[in-house]
């Protein structure tokens, strides 16, 4: 039974929600301020800043000055492929813990999510030199099976929830009914599971857009994603934050994009179940 | 041998020699710094010369170092040249982790660079980068407000001098502060400027057995000075100040005087930039009698990592970005005042270039800086504003915390000092000094 709110509650309520939300969305919301003024204004107080005259002249120096659309598509190819790279493994890997699980599948879950609590820097050294003998460096396949190995326990984790959720019974039906492995996972499994394959889709394109440590050390000219870009606006000695925002939203803003219209789907994800 | 096999031998030679002077594509990692911008700017000038293709990789500062410290401890070559500064060139150098610059053209002209710079970019009298600028610090101050506090700048002024010209200066109300100077902790940020001001007061990081300092009377008296100072001449908020934030101020006419790297001279006398252009006089940096000045010796250099493939290709490239004819071309396009400063002595001998408002105080200041004595009293390390070590860097900054700290009010000058000679020394006894 849901429990009565008074009208007075839950306008204060929604105030604070939004209160939140405010302070939260805040270092974006600035970013883009900056972005829209001159470097000598950027980097006064905050209230001088509103009052600076309004320009696009940042997004015109960083379009000029950098090949966007390279980093850019490094970004797409990356992030998307790495997250789909990680599906094939992970897809049978959820299957097989969710529906056959052993007396050790619990452990190997916790193994697996153990591997995200080592920091990144620890393994930098044998991965640089592991890529340096196969040639990956500053390469696209390089990054996207990097990424796919730091965010694997992640898809894996989320798909093994959400196919939990799944009814066996319904799969052992298609079974009887004499489907075989590959239709019961492509036709019966798969529907079922697509909100939730969805979102972690969606989730790990995000992580991986948003990746910054492997991305700015294994890559140079070729293959740098977005975060290099970003890299590349701060300066030592010379004035940089209008620059370095205008280059801030140009790479945030695809994925921002992107999440806005997903929201439905990432927060019905996110929250499928009864007992997440 | 028949004809043909010659005639073979001879085409594959041919070819293997094209092959050996064709154009190659070279990698150069920098920062974002104005002047490396502009270079940017001028890479088709370098291939229509050379036939070379560049491609640039901009990284931050302390991400261009750590990146480039992975590749050419591991060889890994993903760069062929790379932008360094003075205080890795000699560790880098030492480690044989750069290819030594000794066999540079004649017309090169390599000993036109000026002393100081390849001092500080040598190691054991081998050149391992070559400066493509360089620059120490001085005084910029605003000629309007000395005069109106009816004082007179001297060309070598002391510290006392100044602490007293930037109290009559101060004028809360108006936000205009007598002096603006880095708060901001980092290596690089206040500890360049205390480190090297530090100098100027008879202090030193260690003595002649590498035992840290900070329990000097001497240090205390830089630090109580810089923090009194900052206390009744300094702009609100001092201790997240860096080099940017105090370019800012002083650009808005709020600071009046600014003791910072040679380079901001060209930023703060740009009307474009500066509502001040127009009011800025130059001085030495201060010192307090003690025979050594305030000033320190800094260069952005460009050095090519061992284990590259294409060794060739970027020592064509570091002749390019560091002759006379490319600063030539940037004054040819962007006027003097916009060349690379501080890495030629034919620059300063240059009529047109004399005339630049801040070429002589700068010069004087690269040459009045002494990176193998810095100190009054004797040391056993390399550098004004920093000590070429490679523990310095970590160091440094965690003393910069402290410092800052103090400067912001959380704790005082005392205190400050007692955490960062235990900080120090437990490092230097870490790493086995």
């Amino acid at each position: 039974m849901a429990r009565a709110i008074t009208p007075r509650r839950k306008a204060l309520n929604t105030a604070i929600a939004w209160a939140i939300g405010l302070v939260i969305f805040f270092p974006i919301l600035w970013v883009f301020v900056l972005s829209l003024k001159t470097e000598g204004s950027a980097i006064l107080p905050p209230l001088d800043v509103l009052r600076a005259p309004w320009t696009f002249e940042s997004y015109g120096l960083v379009q000029e000055r950098s090949n966007y659309f390279r980093h850019f598509s490094n970004s797409v190819i990356i992030a998307v492929g790495s997250t789909f790279l990680g599906l094939l493994v992970a897809v049978p890997a959820a299957w097989a813990m969710a529906f056959v699980p052993s007396k050790r599948t619990k452990n190997i879950l916790l193994w697996m999510l153990s591997t995200k609590m080592l920091p990144a820097v620890g393994v930098l050294y044998p991965i640089y030199l592991l890529f340096i003998r196969m040639g990956l460096l500053d390469s696209r396949l390089g990054l996207t099976i990097v990424l796919m190995l730091i965010n694997l326990p992640i898809i894996v984790w989320m798909l093994y929830t959400y196919f939990r959720e799944i009814p066996g019974e319904i799969l052992e039906a298609a079974r009887m009914d004499g489907a075989s492995l590959r239709e019961e996972v492509l036709y019966v499994l798969t529907p079922m599971a697509i909100p939730g394959m969805a979102s972690t889709v969606l989730l790990n394109i995000i992580l991986a857009w948003n990746e910054a440590f492997w991305t700015l050390n294994l890559t140079a000219a070729q293959a740098a994603p977005l975060t290099a870009f970003i890299a590349s606006y701060s300066s030592p000695e010379g004035l940089f934050y209008a620059k370095l925002s205008a280059a801030s939203v140009m790479a945030i803003a695809p994925i921002l994009i992107m999440g806005w219209f997903s929201q439905k789907q990432l927060v019905r994800g996110l929250t499928f179940g009864a007992v997440k | 041998m028949t004809m043909y096999s010659r005639a073979l031998m001879g085409a594959c030679a041919a070819a293997a020699l094209a092959t050996g002077a064709s154009a190659e594509t070279i990698t150069v990692a920098t920062v974002n710094n104005g002047d490396m911008i502009r270079m940017q700017g001028y890479t088709d000038d370098f291939t229509e010369k050379t036939g070379h293709e560049v491609e640039w990789v901009t990284l931050e500062e302390n991400v261009l170092r750590q990146r480039v410290t992975t590749d050419i401890s591991t060889k890994g070559g993903q760069f062929d040249i790379m932008t360094i500064g003075m205080y890795e060139t000699p560790i880098w150098g030492a480690n044989d982790w750069l290819v030594p610059l000794d066999d540079l053209s004649d017309d090169y002209d390599v000993d036109d660079i000026l002393p100081a710079m390849r001092g500080g970019l040598s190691h054991d009298g081998t050149l391992y980068a070559a400066p493509f600028y360089g620059e120490s610090s001085m005084i910029m101050y605003r000629t309007d407000l000395m005069e109106a506090a009816g004082l007179e700048m001297p060309d070598a002024p002391t510290w006392e001098f100044v602490r007293d010209a930037a109290i009559a200066m101060t004028d809360k109300d108006e936000e205009i502060y007598g002096i603006c100077l880095r708060g901001k902790a980092g290596w690089g940020e206040n500890m360049a400027f205390l480190t090297a001001t530090s100098n100027a007061f008879g202090a030193r990081w260690f003595d002649e057995n590498w035992q840290a300092q900070f329990d000097s009377p001497e240090w205390k008296e830089t630090l109580t000075f810089y923090l009194d100072l900052m206390e009744q001449a300094g702009p609100p908020g001092a201790s997240g100040n860096g080099f940017n934030e105090n370019l800012s101020l002083f650009q808005q006419g709020k600071c009046g005087m600014w003791i910072d790297a040679t380079v901001a001279a060209s930023f703060v006398t740009n009307p474009e930039e500066s509502s001040v252009a127009d009011e800025v006089g130059f001085a030495l940096a201060p010192d307090t009698g003690l025979g050594k000045r305030g000033n320190w010796l800094w260069a952005w250099a460009l050095a090519i990592p061992a284990g590259t493939q294409k060794e060739d290709a970027a020592k064509e490239f570091i002749e390019w970005a560091t002759s006379k004819e490319y600063i030539e071309l940037v004054a040819a396009n962007e006027g003097w005042a916009n060349v690379p400063p501080g890495a030629r002595t034919s620059l300063y001998e240059n009529p047109e270039y004399q005339e630049v408002p801040f070429a002589k105080m700068t010069l004087d200041s690269i040459n009045s800086a002494d990176p193998l004595n810095p100190t009054v009293e004797p040391v056993p390390y390399v550098g004004v504003q920093f000590v070429a070590i490679p523990e310095f860097a970590g160091i440094a900054t965690e003393v910069g915390q402290e410092f800052s700290a103090a400067l912001a009010g959380q704790q005082t000058a005392d205190e400050a000092l007692a955490k960062a000679q235990a900080l120090t020394t437990d490092a230097m006894e870490a790493a086995g000094y």
